[in-house]
Order: structure tokens, then C-alpha cells, then sequence
């Protein structure tokens, strides 16, 4: 534990040699993680892989890489997540019989904390974000998003937030409060030292440029299409991507201010949500999970879009019920702000109020189940062919239709009165979680990565890892639904009585077996990596797709297209197909694209220098950073040189070579 | 919903040089920021609804508003707006200096309003009526306050675009940026009528 | 499944109250119900899957088959009907299980025809505080109160009134009825019933802080004879839980073992909710009132330390060095200054004061009800009058 002192100087705030946690595990850590990045440092100055990474990575505005990098965020932050997983296991497994197990409360209650905070915020959001930012453009034959600087702007926010909640393991401390931080636990009063600012510096960070992305995919869906692609033209992928940004530029708004309402109670001292003075506690409740409950589906839309593409495009066959699956995806878009209530029916509204959003809730497993039939007879008369992303989605069936039962009984509010918190939410939620979102993301990142870096990937690592994470979750999770069932709360650090300890076995032994799924997933990037030229796939449509990121190559160029695509009609890469048509081969003209910049990087680094301030009370460093966020913005908006051309002889060679390469294929 | 086609549709890609017209985006997408922008507002409008009675058996709001002052502020706030659509008209004109008259005017009007706004509330906290006094002083002042901020960030960004118009004219990356920025001052002043009339006039009642 | 989830205490599917157990059966209803769907579905996914696998050559590919309105009506109206099913249940079953709905003889009818499970009898009043981590039960009928045990008589219904004492919290007998949260400052209702004798897990479900492992109680469920020797022996404890030693209970505390009180100040509930246990604090109720009436005008704007609780020091920690000390007006204007300034403002009729040295709670004419009769801190010195009902 850190040695918790407000005392403050002026330099550094109240930053001191005390806020170095006095916990083995965390120096262990901490000298694994310094020895990694030194080594990383190192070769990536032998190699003078700088300048390569700056020019062509960081400071890029293309989608394609800028998404690239938000998966890589995500998977490197799934690890960390996963580490607290598999340490909340291990302590529950260990204490019972008077055993205080190997984590005191103070580390423990950090530990789910940031676990929540990690997965949702760091894992699941990049992996969304970063998977629309790379396919959207592709699918409706643009050339790049909206507003490509703002696009990397976004990125780096969130490796911002990403790296405040990660220096709070070596630095201070973690909030422990839960992922949502309710008040009064989380006022000054309650957590005084620097975990909640931690908590909220780095959400409100990452948050920047959650909003900022999602305005600007909404607006690249609405302004960008290509010719003919009407609305309801539109890829299902494309369709749920709208929906989710639409989502997501209407409720995180709401998460910014309620976490700033929060940020004046412990910093100014004022009364919103404070018991004392008139503040209000239950309304922070209600705020957050007017955010809260439409982020789930922020979460999940996009990846039911992912099913609907991956269902189709194996099954060989249009997807069934088009217009129903759009119709079914707004209605969902539009519900998921009246349910929010559900996730406290046990905070004592009367019981009017209750079977309202009980009801409400309920309704939303109605377009659901319509998706899920649709899907279903999409594989109806198809031809099935089971490659890695089809076996996700068949193992997303499974899982998802069992945790959406789960989730419409703890919409039953006399239901909920007796598994609210208990470890049954805990499984449902993660079935929902694990077995929609993640199972989604691997569906994603097996189909589309040949798209993004011309091989496929390996299938054998590729169906250990589908079965290690498909046995590992039924392991881990089934005993948290048996547990919920016998009262078993969730964030309990020690048990008491034993026979629930078997349970807690049989979970980590399932949380091993993930992490086994892990390790085939790390390793079937590897191998496939080291075996890329023999998985090679240079036609661009490995798949036998449908939709328009087929149409060009693997990667595709720079531009996207070296000419705009032109929709008739729903699946055009198909029509395009089923007519002969090919790509036009002569009269290239110079395409317009933006230029690279590095004041994005330049903007999130000093918000984050910001943020870190904040929560130290270095107040001269919070000034002099704000300052500066405010005259770089200033300085960037004197630059009105932001676009070039690419050559016409410059687009005629990457075309040319794309024609030899297809000319290879002997078509 | 589109029918399986049987027979090709026509051409399938466009050989025309196609020129997504630059910046045709950037009005839509700050008008979708603006509506973001806005959700924050109702947060704040929702949270003062709901504190608004919660005086903490300390001041409430006939103690401290003071309505006469609050008018002449509504005037700075609501004459700017018309200043800034001069500006707009003399823009279209392309007519560069006045255009840059009336910015001015704008921000003046801008300044006399935060200006006004500074003083009461330094009176509110000498008075003893601070943020931290009460939850419902706590609303008011984040309301208002975040207005207020909004207005100085405008003041500034005024500021910039002045210059950027002095050194470049009114080129059309100019022109787009007045756009924005008359879309965001013109929803100020939307913001701030919601808060004269639920704030200072109902809090009077 | 049920059964065998019975046999490893599944105590959520096999309570020992009828509230409970009708929240069980609504559980396993819509699990039912839902299972009408679910299987199909399942079956379905595995059907589909084999069968129309590209190995299987036999199977029928109908690559542009895309739409059929009927079997679209079909999948939007099954699910349709099952919600609209569940949700008849779910708003009869909502406001039948009502935690604030007071226990009805005919309603706690089990299913299987056994006898009403509620007697006739007023229910037990229990009042709960969520403590750092501990809980208080007071029973205001026999003036006794316990730490972190709670025994309650069987079949007789008890109405549980909650309040805690720093954060929310959620008190939680899993075999007797649903949890319900403790919020500080705010009272909530619970009514539950054990119909079968027995010793029972009690515990905190909202997690609420460093302890919130340790802040379980033993729930017991006795027969009259049982239960009144209970409260007998809570009764011969020489310890008072009057208004000073609550506060010391109050501070944080961890794995508590439980505590008998033989004698409770009977208001000490009432202050608990409304944050004026301790000397010197104005009551939230007062609070209230006064803001009801208007507030108190700018004189109100000293009324700080009388009505700060916890904003800034809890828990022991240390006070927290902010960017701003805490706020406190006094600090802020000269005395001078402040004459002038009450000068200056209008003053309103309706609040006379009765000094203008900075207000307490106690220094103000009584808004009425429940703290009208009481000169502050005169009851904790004498044993309550034999009988007391309940303390409002």
C-alpha cells in the first residue's frame, strides 16, 4: 500500500517518494514492464525504426492505419485487463478459511476497479472504434473519413487515457470504487487521495476523442457514401456503425459532464453529489447509466453488424431480412435510452416505475431476436464453409442467446431483487461481453485481416485459440451463474463459508483455460506473420465477399480506389461480380488527399501532461500544459496547407502492379 | 431493400475525376458537435432542475438574483448574435473590412457580457454565496458558469478567425470557419434564453 | 436443475421466506418462458449449421433467397408474444413484490396451497443502519439494538426501515426476501418473512469501501419463545447506544463481531437519517423545510458547519489539501464588512432570528413534527417510557 499523504508543494504537487506502492507484485511488475520497454526502446533505435514509425504511423491521418493502431491499443490493453482477471481469481480461489488471501483490500478493490474500467473503456471501446475506422471508409467507397486530422486526434486521446489509467499502477493508486465510481464512496470525503482522479482524468481524456471520433465516422457515413449508395444500401456493417456513432455522440456527452459534476465536488468543493448541503447521490446513478446503458450497445451493434457480413459472406448468400435487421438496429438504437433504470430496480423507485423499464427492457430482446433469426436463415439454404470468423459466429450463437436469457430475467425486477450484484450479473454480463463483443472482435480481426495485410491468418492456432476461449468462458462463467444463485455477491474479497470454494476452482481453472486461448491467439498472429508468404492472398477477396473492401487490394493503396466505386444496389462488390465488371485501367487523374500532421500527437500528449497534473495538483503543470493545448490548437489552425495530390503516374504504377499481381491468379 | 438484379445496371465505377467538394463535410459535422455540445447543456439544465430547490437552508434565488442586471447581460449576449449576422451578410458581400467591423462590435458585446457575468458572480461569493454554499448554488454555477465559458472560448476563437481574415481574406476555409463559428455563437445565445428564462425568471416566480 | 442446484445451497432458488420464494418462482416462470424460444433457437443454430454445410452437397443453395414476409412476421411476432407474456408477469409480479408494499395474508399464499404464511399480527419493526462496515439493527418495540445480528420471530412479518451512515450500501438476506440499498440521508422499506426456523447469511451487497467483505450478519429465524429470550439477552447488556456511542460505533471498523445494546436512544434512528446524530448539526428534515419555505435568505449563506457531514473528512482520513481549502464564508469577509452587508439586505419576516451570531440548527424556531417537542439530548439520559411504539 502507498503511503497516502495531501500534502503538497509547490513543485510537485502532492507527488512524492510515498506514492510509490509498497507492494512486491506491483515492483515485480513494474521491473518486467521497464525491462520490456528499455528492450523495445532499444531495438527500436538499433533498427532506426523512429523516424519510419513517426512518419508513416503516428502522425498518419489514414483510417486504415489510424484503425490498425486502435486494435493494436486494444490488444495490448486486453493483457493487462486479463491480469487483473486472472488475479481477482486466483485471490477468491485462495481466500476462504480464515485465509486473507495474497491481496489486501486496498490493492484488491483497485484491481476490479480497473479491471471494469480497462475492458470497457481501453479494451472494447478501440477494438469497436478502430474496426469501424478501418472498414467504414472501405465499405462505402471513400477515400478516407470526414475529418482525417481530427481522426488521429481521437486515436491519441485515448492512448492518453490509456496511459494515465496505466500510471496509476506504478504511480498513487487506482480508484476503488467500482468501474461506475458512485458517489459518496467517490467524493473527497470517502477517496481523498489520488485514485478517482485517476479514474476520471483518464476517462475524460479517452472520452475527447471517443466523441470526436464518433462525430466524425457519423458524419464519413453520411457525407461520404459513394454514388448511388443510398441509405438503405448501405452494408449491414456500415448500417450498425451509423447507429453505434449516433449512440455514442448522444450519451458520452452526458458521461463528460456528469464525471466533470463530479471533478467540481472534489475539487471545488460543491454539493452535487454530496450527502451533505442539499447534493443529490442517486443522480449521479441515474446520469451514469443514462450513458452506461446505451455504451453496451455502443458495444455490441457494431458487432452484430460484423455477424450479419460474416454469416452472409460464408453462407454464400445475400443476408435474409435486410430492411428488418436495419429497422431492428434503430429500434434498438432508440430503446437503449429508456432502459437505464434497470441497472438499479433495487435503489427503492416505486414499483410503477420499475415494471416500466423492466417492460422497456424486455422489449429490446424483440429486434434482438430478430437479428438472431435472420442470421439463422441466412445460413438457411446456404453453403456454409467454416473458415475461423464462421466458427466465431456459430460460438457467438451459442454464448449470445443464452446471455441475452440471462439478461431478460434480470430485467424481471422481483428477479433482480435477488441476483442484483450477485456474481449471476457478473456471468451475464460477461456472457454478453465475452460472447458478443470479443467473440465478435476475433470474428473481425480473422475476416478482414487478410484485407488489411494481404495473408490470411493461420486456421490451426486460429481453432485452439476459438476452442480454449469458447471452453474457457462455459468454465469460467457457468459457476459465477451457479454462484449468483446461491447469493454470492460480486467484489467480495474473502469467503467465509467453504463450500462455495469449489466453484471458485472450477472459474479459474476456466479463466486458465482463456488465457490459453490468449496465448493460441498471440501465437497464431506470429506464425502467420512468419508464414505470410505462404498464406499470401493477392486477388483482395479472399473470402468471396460482398461488399466494396473487396473490390480493391490487399492492403488496399493509399486512396482506397483509384476511382469512386458506384452503388446499384445492395452487395455491390458481389454485382460487380455476377456482371464482369472490372476496375477501369486507363485515365488515371490526381487524387486529392489529406497530408499528415503531428499536432494531434503533439495535443494528446500535453492533455495527458494536463490530466496528470490535475490529479497531483501540480497546479503550475496543469496551467502551462492547458495553456499550451490552447496555443498548439491555435498555431494548427494558422496551417492551411492540409491536402496534396498523389500523381496520376504515381496511382497508374500501384495500379498497374495491382493488374500484374491479379494476372498472376491466371483468372 | 434493393432487388436482386438480373441484368447488369449500368457502370459500376465512376471515371469522371469525382472530387469530393473539400470541406463539404465540416458544416454538418460542427452542427453535430453543436448537438453534442448540447446534451452537456441538458445534463446541466436537468441536474439544476432537479438542485434547484435544494438552497441548503442558506440564499435562494430571489436572494441573490439581481433581474435588472441580468436583462442588460441578455441584451450584450442577444445584440452580439445580430452583430455577428451582420458580419455574415457583409461576408457574402465580400466585403473583407467590414466584416471585420462587426466581428469586433461581436466581441465587444461578448466581452461587456462576461464582463457583467465576472461581477455577480464575484458578489454571489463575497455575499457568501459560492458554489460550495449550496447543491442548488453548486447547479447555478455550473450552468451559468459553463455558458460562460463556452462564450470566452468564442471570444478567443473570434480573436484567431480575425486574424486569419486580416492575413489571408476571405478565402473559403475562412468562410467555412465563419460558418462554424456563427452556428456556435448564434447557440449560445439559444442556450443562455433557456437559462434567463428557467434560471433567472422562473427562479423568481 | 433446480433441485441439484438445491442440493449445493442454491438458497436464492430454495429460500426460506415466502418473499423470496415468490421472487424464485418468477424467476423460474420466466427462465421457462424464455426457454420456449431459447431451445428452437438452439436446435435451430445446429441444425442449420450441419446441415446447409458447404460439405453437404445434397442440401438446397438458394444464394438470392433473401426475403419472405410471412416468416419475417413469424420471427418479429414469437418473440413479440413472449415479451408481452412476461411483461403482464413482470408488472403484476413488480407490484405484487413491491419491497415497500406491506405484507398481505392472502398475497403470501404459497402456491402449493399451504397455509397463509403471515399471520394476523402487526409486522416487526427492524431499523436498519449501514455502519463502516457493520450493521445496526434497532428494534424500536423493545428499545434494543445489535451489531451485525438480527433475529426475527418466525412467520411473523418484519418491515425493515434502512438508512446508512457514510455510502450507499445493499442489505441483502438472501433466503428471506430481495435486497434493497441503504443511502445516507434517505430511508428505504423492505418487508420480508422467514417461514422456517433456522440460522441465516446476511450481508452487504453494494460494495461500499475497504471492509465491505467483512460486513456480513447471521440472520436468525426463532420461534416466539426463541426470539424473546433474543431480546432478552440483548435486553441485560449493560451497554446504551445513545447518541455519543453511536458516533464512536460509527467509525470505521472492520469483521465486527456481534454487539448487544440493552438500552437505544429511541430517536436515534430518526437522526440517523436526517444526519444529526452528532451535537450541533441542523437536521436534514429542518434542512428541508427551510428550503420548502424559500430558504434562508442571505443570513442562511453562514450556515456551513452546521450542515456539513462528510464532504470533506471521513473515514479518518486526513482533511484533503485542495486547490481550495474547504469553503467556509465566515473566512471570507471581514466582520464589518458582514454587519453591512445583513444591514443592507432586505431581511425577510418569516425567519426571525433570534441572535445574529452564526446560526445552529438548534438556535432556530423548529419547523414542526417530529423534532417539535424535543429539547436536544435530554432523552438519551433517561430510559424511554415503557411501551414505546414506534418513535415518530
Amino acid at each position: 500500500m502507498a503511503i497516502a499523504s495531501n500534502e503538497t508543494t509547490f513543485l510537485f504537487g502532492r507527488l512524492n517518494f510515498g506514492a510509490i506502492p509498497q507492494e512486491p507484485i506491483v515492483w515485480a511488475t513494474f521491473v518486467a514492464v521497464a525491462i520490456g520497454g528499455v528492450a523495445l526502446l532499444a531495438v527500436l533505435t538499433k533498427f532506426k525504426l523512429w523516424g519510419y514509425l513517426w512518419n508513416e504511423w503516428f502522425t498518419s491521418v489514414d483510417h486504415k492505419k489510424i484503425g490498425i493502431m486502435y486494435l493494436v491499443l486494444a490488444l495490448i490493453m486486453l493483457l493487462r485487463g486479463f491480469a487483473d482477471a486472472i488475479m481477482m481469481r486466483i485471490q477468491q480461489v485462495w481466500a476462504f478459511g480464515g485465509s486473507e488471501g495474497y491481496l489486501n483490500s486496498h490493492h484488491y478493490d483497485q484491481i476490479f476497479t480497473a479491471h471494469g474500467v480497462i475492458m470497457i473503456f481501453f479494451v472494447a471501446m478501440p477494438f469497436v472504434t478502430g474496426l469501424m475506422n478501418y472498414i467504414v471508409p472501405l465499405q462505402i467507397g471513400a477515400r478516407d473519413v470526414s475529418f482525417p486530422f481530427l481522426n488521429n486526434f481521437s486515436f491519441w486521446m485515448t492512448v492518453g487515457g490509456a496511459v494515465l489509467v496505466m500510471a496509476s499502477l506504478f504511480i498513487g493508486e487506482f480508484a476503488q470504487t467500482g468501474w461506475l465510481a458512485f458517489p459518496p464512496l467517490s467524493g473527497i470525503g470517502y477517496s481523498p487521495w489520488v485514485g478517482v482522479d485517476y479514474y476520471i482524468w483518464g476517462l475524460q481524456v479517452a472520452g475527447v476523442g471517443t466523441t470526436l471520433s464518433g462525430i466524425n465516422l457519423l458524419v464519413t457515413i453520411l457525407k461520404m457514401r459513394c454514388p448511388g449508395m443510398t441509405l438503405m444500401r448501405m452494408p449491414v456493417f456500415t448500417w450498425t456503425a451509423l447507429c453505434t456513432n449516433v449512440l455514442i455522440v448522444a450519451t458520452f456527452p452526458v458521461l463528460t459532464m456528469t464525471l466533470i459534476l463530479l471533478t467540481l465536488d472534489r475539487y471545488l468543493g460543491t454539493n452535487f453529489f454530496t450527502n451533505d448541503l442539499g447534493g443529490n447521490p442517486m443522480m449521479y446513478v441515474n446520469l451514469i447509466w443514462i450513458w452506461g446503458h446505451p455504451e453496451v450497445y455502443i458495444l455490441i451493434l457494431p458487432l452484430f453488424g460484423v455477424f450479419s457480413e460474416v454469416v452472409s459472406t460464408y453462407s454464400g448468400k445475400r443476408l435474409f431480412g435486410y430492411t428488418s435487421m436495419v429497422y431492428a438496429t434503430v429500434c434498438i438504437t432508440i430503446l437503449s435510452y429508456l432502459v437505464w433504470l434497470h441497472h438499479f430496480f433495487t435503489m427503492g423507485a416505486g414499483a410503477s416505475v420499475n415494471s416500466f423499464f423492466g417492460i422497456t427492457t424486455m422489449i429490446i430482446s424483440i429486434p434482438t431476436g430478430a437479428k438472431m433469426f435472420n442470421w439463422l436463415f441466412t445460413m438457411y439454404r446456404g453453403k456454409i464453409r467454416y473458415e475461423l470468423p464462421m466458427m466465431w459466429a456459430i460460438a457467438f450463437m451459442f454464448t449470445f442467446v443464452l446471455g441475452g436469457m440471462t439478461g431478460v430475467l434480470l430485467a424481471v425486477p422481483p428477479a433482480d431483487f435477488v441476483l442484483h450484484n450477485s456474481l449471476f450479473l457478473v456471468a451475464h454480463f460477461h456472457n454478453v461481453i465475452i460472447g458478443g463483443v470479443l467473440f465478435g472482435c476475433f470474428a473481425a480481426v480473422n475476416f478482414w485481416w487478410p484485407k488489411a495485410f494481404g495473408f490470411k491468418l493461420n486456421v490451426f492456432w486460429g481453432k485452439v485459440s476459438l476452442w480454449c476461449w469458447v471452453i474457457g468462458f462455459w468454465v469460467a462463467f457457468t459457476p459465477l451463474y451457479v454462484l449468483g444463485l446461491m447469493g454470492v455477491t460480486r467484489r467480495m474479497r474473502v469467503f467465509d463459508d467453504p463450500d462455495l470454494r469449489i466453484w471458485f476452482i472450477i472459474a479459474a481453472i476456466g479463466a486458465a483455460i482463456i488465457a490459453a486461448g490468449i496465448a493460441a491467439m498471440l501465437i497464431q498472429f506470429y506464425v502467420s506473420i512468419r508464414d505470410r508468404e505462404a498464406l499470401a492472398d493477392v486477388s483482395g477477396d479472399p473470402w468471396d465477399g460482398r461488399t466494396l473492401e473487396w473490390a480493391t487490394s490487399s492492403p488496399p493503396p493509399h486512396y482506397n480506389f483509384a476511382f469512386t466505386p458506384v452503388s446499384h444496389g445492395l452487395d455491390t462488390w458481389w454485382d460487380m461480380k455476377r456482371f464482369g465488371q472490372t476496375r477501369p485501367q486507363a485515365n488515371y487523374v490526381p487524387i486529392h488527399m489529406p497530408r499528415n500532421t503531428g499536432a494531434g500527437v503533439v495535443l494528446a500528449a500535453l492533455s495527458t501532461i494536463c490530466g496528470f497534473a490535475l490529479i497531483w495538483y501540480i497546479w503550475w503543470l496543469a496551467v502551462l500544459s492547458f495553456i499550451g493545448i490552447i496555443v498548439v490548437t491555435i498555431v494548427h489552425t494558422f496551417n492551411y496547407n492540409r491536402d496534396y495530390y498523389i500523381p496520376a503516374e504515381e496511382v497508374r504504377n500501384t495500379e498497374d502492379e495491382r493488374d500484374r499481381e491479379l494476372a498472376t491468379l491466371g483468372a | 431493400m434493393s432487388t436482386v438484379h438480373t441484368t447488369s445496371p449500368g457502370d459500376f465505377w465512376e471515371t469522371d475525376p469525382h472530387h469530393h467538394e473539400e470541406g463539404a463535410s465540416t458544416g454538418i459535422g460542427f452542427w453535430v458537435y453543436l448537438m453534442s455540445d448540447c446534451l452537456m447543456f441538458a445534463v446541466l439544465f436537468a441536474v439544476y432542475g432537479v438542485l434547484s430547490g435544494s438552497y441548503a437552508a442558506g440564499p435562494g434565488p430571489k436572494d441573490l438574483f439581481d433581474l435588472e442586471l441580468v436583462a442588460l447581460n441578455t441584451a450584450f449576449l442577444l445584440i452580439s448574435s445580430i452583430t455577428f449576422g451582420f458580419a455574415m451578410l457583409a461576408m457574402f458581400k465580400g466585403n473583407q473590412k467590414s466584416t471585420l467591423l462587426w466581428l469586433a462590435v461581436t466581441l465587444l458585446f461578448g466581452l461587456c457580457f462576461l464582463s457583467v457575468e465576472i461581477y455577480e458572480f464575484r458578489h454571489l461569493i463575497h455575499v457568501g454565496a459560492g458554489p460550495q454554499r449550496s447543491a442548488f448554488l453548486s447547479a447555478f454555477f455550473a450552468l451559468v458558469g459553463t455558458h460562460g465559458l463556452h462564450v470566452t472560448f468564442g471570444s478567443i476563437w473570434l480573436v484567431v478567425l480575425m486574424v486569419q481574415i486580416s492575413q489571408r481574406g476571405l478565402i473559403p476555409a475562412n468562410q467555412r470557419r465563419m460558418m462554424c463559428l456563427s452556428m456556435f455563437w448564434h447557440f449560445l445565445d439559444v442556450v443562455w434564453i433557456g437559462v434567463f428564462t428557467f434560471v433567472y425568471l422562473m427562479g423568481m416566480i | 436443475m433446480a433441485l441439484s442446484l438445491a442440493g449445493c445451497k442454491a438458497v436464492v432458488l430454495a429460500p426460506s421466506g415466502d418473499v423470496a420464494a415468490q421472487q424464485r418462482d418468477l424467476l423460474v416462470i420466466s427462465t421457462l418462458l424464455m426457454l420456449v424460444i431459447i431451445i428452437p433457437v438452439m436446435v435451430m443454430i445446429g441444425l442449420f449449421a450441419w446441415h446447409y454445410s458447404a460439405k453437404n452437397k445434397d442440401a438446397t443453395y438458394a444464394p438470392d433467397w433473401d426475403h419472405s414476409t410471412k416468416l419475417e412476421l413469424v420471427i418479429w411476432a414469437i418473440p413479440l408474444l413472449i415479451i408481452v407474456t412476461l411483461g403482464a408477469l413482470t408488472w403484476v409480479g413488480t407490484h405484487l413484490l413491491d419491497p415497500y408494499r406491506p405484507l398481505q395474508p392472502a398475497s403470501a399464499t404459497h402456491s402449493d396451497n399451504e397455509p397463509a404464511a403471515v399471520t394476523a399480527e402487526a409486522p416487526l419493526q427492524v431499523q436498519v443502519v449501514a455502519l463502516d462496515w457493520k450493521w445496526l439493527f434497532i428494534y424500536p418495540e423493545y428499545n434494543v439494538a445489535s451489531v451485525n445480528e438480527l433475529a426475527v420471530p418466525v412467520d411473523r412479518a418484519v418491515e425493515f426501515t434502512l438508512t446508512s451512515s457514510t455510502v450507499m450500501n445493499a442489505f441483502y438476506i438472501p433466503a428471506m426476501a430481495g435486497m434493497i440499498y441503504a443511502m445516507p440521508g434517505m430511508e428505504t422499506k423492505l418487508h420480508g418473512i422467514f417461514n422456517k426456523p433456522g440460522e441465516y447469511h446476511g450481508l452487504a451487497s453494494h460494495y461500499s469501501g475497504a471492509g465491505f467483505s467483512g460486513m456480513h450478519f447471521k440472520a436468525l429465524a426463532e420461534d416466539q419463545a426463541g426470539f424473546d429470550k433474543w431480546i432478552a439477552d440483548l435486553r441485560a447488556s449493560p451497554d446504551t447506544l445513545d447518541r455519543p456511542r453511536y458516533l464512536e460505533l460509527e467509525q470505521p471498523t472492520q469483521n465486527v463481531p456481534p454487539m448487544a445494546f440493552g438500552q437505544v436512544d429511541p430517536q436515534l434512528f430518526q437522526r440517523a437519517v436526517n444526519m444529526c446524530v452528532e451535537e450541533g448539526k441542523m437536521c436534514m428534515a429542518e434542512m428541508m423545510a427551510r428550503d420548502r419555505a424559500g430558504g434562508m435568505g442571505l443570513e442562511g449563506a453562514v450556515n456551513v458547519s452546521v450542515l456539513t457531514y462528510d464532504k470533506y473528512d471521513r473515514r479518518g482520513t486526513p482533511r484533503p489539501i485542495l486547490g481550495w481549502e474547504p469553503f467556509q464564508v465566515a473566512g471570507i469577509c471581514t466582520v464589518d464588512e458582514l454587519e453591512q452587508m445583513f444591514a443592507a439586505a432586505a431581511r425577510k419576516e418569516a425567519v426571525p432570528l433570534r441572535d445574529p451570531t452564526p446560526m445552529r440548527g438548534h438556535g432556530l424556531p423548529e419547523p414542526g413534527g417530529f423534532f417539535q417537542p424535543s429539547s436536544p439530548n435530554d432523552f438519551s439520559q433517561t430510559a424511554p417510557a415503557a411501551g414505546v411504539d414506534r418513535n415518530l
